[in-house]
């Protein structure tokens, strides 16, 4: 199979106007991907869906990753010459910028008649907040629907386009997005008879409450 | 409470002979038994267990069913379909708290006499998945639960253990009197509330009649 910059070559040769960003990855897996921009994400689907070289068929993996706001500390060196005409000194001077937050939904596609993949692009939304919507691709790949559906539940992408888009997982009625890295979960610590760690930090109110002579009750009846 | 198991007459009506007296009588052919004793000998040797299960806990109960382990042993292999004819609930697997109403729902529709099982780690307490977004943290928190079964999953023995345990609590219950079973008591509640799905979390969270916080033991 062609590699993701031969891939990356093409695409931006059949969509000019389309931005493609190659995102590395840095661990051993090396597993790279494409990340594509949410207005032709469908069109470039259907590319790599129907050309003959990949004739990437078959979406095996939908999944969703939350990126929160991150403080991203730069460090610029520069030397200055020293007056007295010693030595240059170097200067670090450290700039914090906010890097906002998005959520992402990864694809990972294989071709079954040509047997090779995985190619894995990536779609990121504008921000956490409100700007969460992007297109569906289940129109491209039938096995997307549950799967975008969980995302939707879980990290509350919104994907325009999709037939059927409730939550999976969860009730309707409910009103989070589990997966989130800010979600908050409902205080029910009050029984935690081996709490260690962060359950143990959540525990402790309920635990010296439970201690007052007041609120001694029996357990199981 | 008092632990109707271990309790010193376990058969309080069957009349003012020992059991050794009894069994001499049984070696001449001659049989004597209470009604209450017989009640319960029926019952408890004939337990139809309500077929349904959550997750792996459940496979370990077919396992407990097929011939090798044979749950048709002690009496129990009629897995009903329906809870209008079933006597036992054995909660097999993590309740999730989007299937919590539904393992209520069912336990209400179940007639009296009945009896819960809560088997395996996540049905006692929410096991490995406690901490979950979306798991309950023991059905004793919505549904009476008669025996308790340990184990992630509990080997079919172990759920074969819990029944005869169940077996010995319905023999040792009592149809009259002051110390009578749970279910021949009209004040005693047979349904229990069926929680919301709420915004966040379930409506309520736990039934405070039935379950609270058991005290931490002190160390000594």
């Amino acid at each position: 199979m062609e590699t993701l910059e031969q891939i990356r070559a093409r695409l931006l040769l059949a969509y000019p106007a389309a931005q493609i960003t190659f995102v590395t990855n840095p661990g051993p897996a090396a597993e790279h991907s494409l990340l594509i921009e949410a207005t032709h994400a469908v069109e470039i689907a259907r590319w790599l869906r129907d050309d003959t070289a990949l004739h990437l068929d078959y979406c095996s993996n939908a999944t969703g990753v939350d990126w929160p706001d991150k403080t991203i500390t730069d460090v610029a060196t520069t030397t200055e010459p020293d007056p007295a005409g010693g030595p240059a000194k170097t200067v670090e001077t450290k700039t914090t910028r906010l890097q906002p937050g998005y959520l992402e939904a990864i694809y990972h596609l294989y071709s079954i008649a040509l047997k090779q993949g995985p190619v894995v692009i990536r779609l990121r939304t504008a921000n956490r907040t409100d700007a969460v919507t992007l297109p569906s691709l289940t129109p491209i790949w039938r096995s997307c629907d549950f799967q975008e559906r969980e995302i939707f539940d879980l990290y509350g992408i919104i994907f325009s386009g999709h037939p059927d888009l409730r939550r999976l997982l969860m009730w309707d009625e409910f009103k989070d997005h589990p997966m989130r890295k800010d979600y908050v979960e409902p205080d029910d610590y009050e029984w935690e008879p081996t709490a260690h760690g962060a359950v143990l930090e959540r525990a402790k109110p309920h635990q010296s409450a439970a201690a007052a002579p007041a609120l001694k009750t029996g357990g199981t009846p | 409470m008092s632990d109707p198991v271990t309790s010193p007459t376990p058969f309080p009506a069957a009349g003012n002979i020992s059991d050794a007296e009894r069994e001499d009588l049984r070696r001449h052919g001659i049989l004597m038994t209470s009604l209450e004793e017989l009640h319960n000998w029926g019952r408890s040797n004939s337990i139809w267990p309500l077929q349904f299960g959550l997750a792996c806990c459940a496979i370990e109960m077919i396992a407990a069913a097929t011939a090798r382990f044979d749950i048709a042993r002690f009496g129990a292999e009629i897995f009903r379909p329906s809870p209008r004819q079933a006597d036992l609930m054995i909660v097999s697997g993590t309740v999730t708290k989007k299937m919590a109403p539904q393992v209520i729902r069912l336990w209400n529709q179940m007639p009296e006499p009945k009896y819960c099982i809560a088997m395996g780690a996540c049905a006692i307490s929410g096991g490995p998945f406690k901490q979950g977004y979306n798991v309950l943290k023991g059905i004793d928190r919505f549904i009476p639960v008669d025996i308790y079964i340990p184990g992630c999953p509990p080997r079919p023995e172990a759920l074969l253990n819990g029944l005869i345990q169940l077996q010995k609590q319905i023999k040792a219950e009592q149809l009259t009197g002051p110390n009578a079973a749970r279910f021949t008591r009209p004040e005693e509640p047979s349904e229990f509330p069926i929680p919301a799905y709420g915004a966040h979390d379930l409506v309520p969270t736990k039934n405070d009649a039935l379950w609270a916080p058991p005290t931490p033991e002190a160390k000594a």
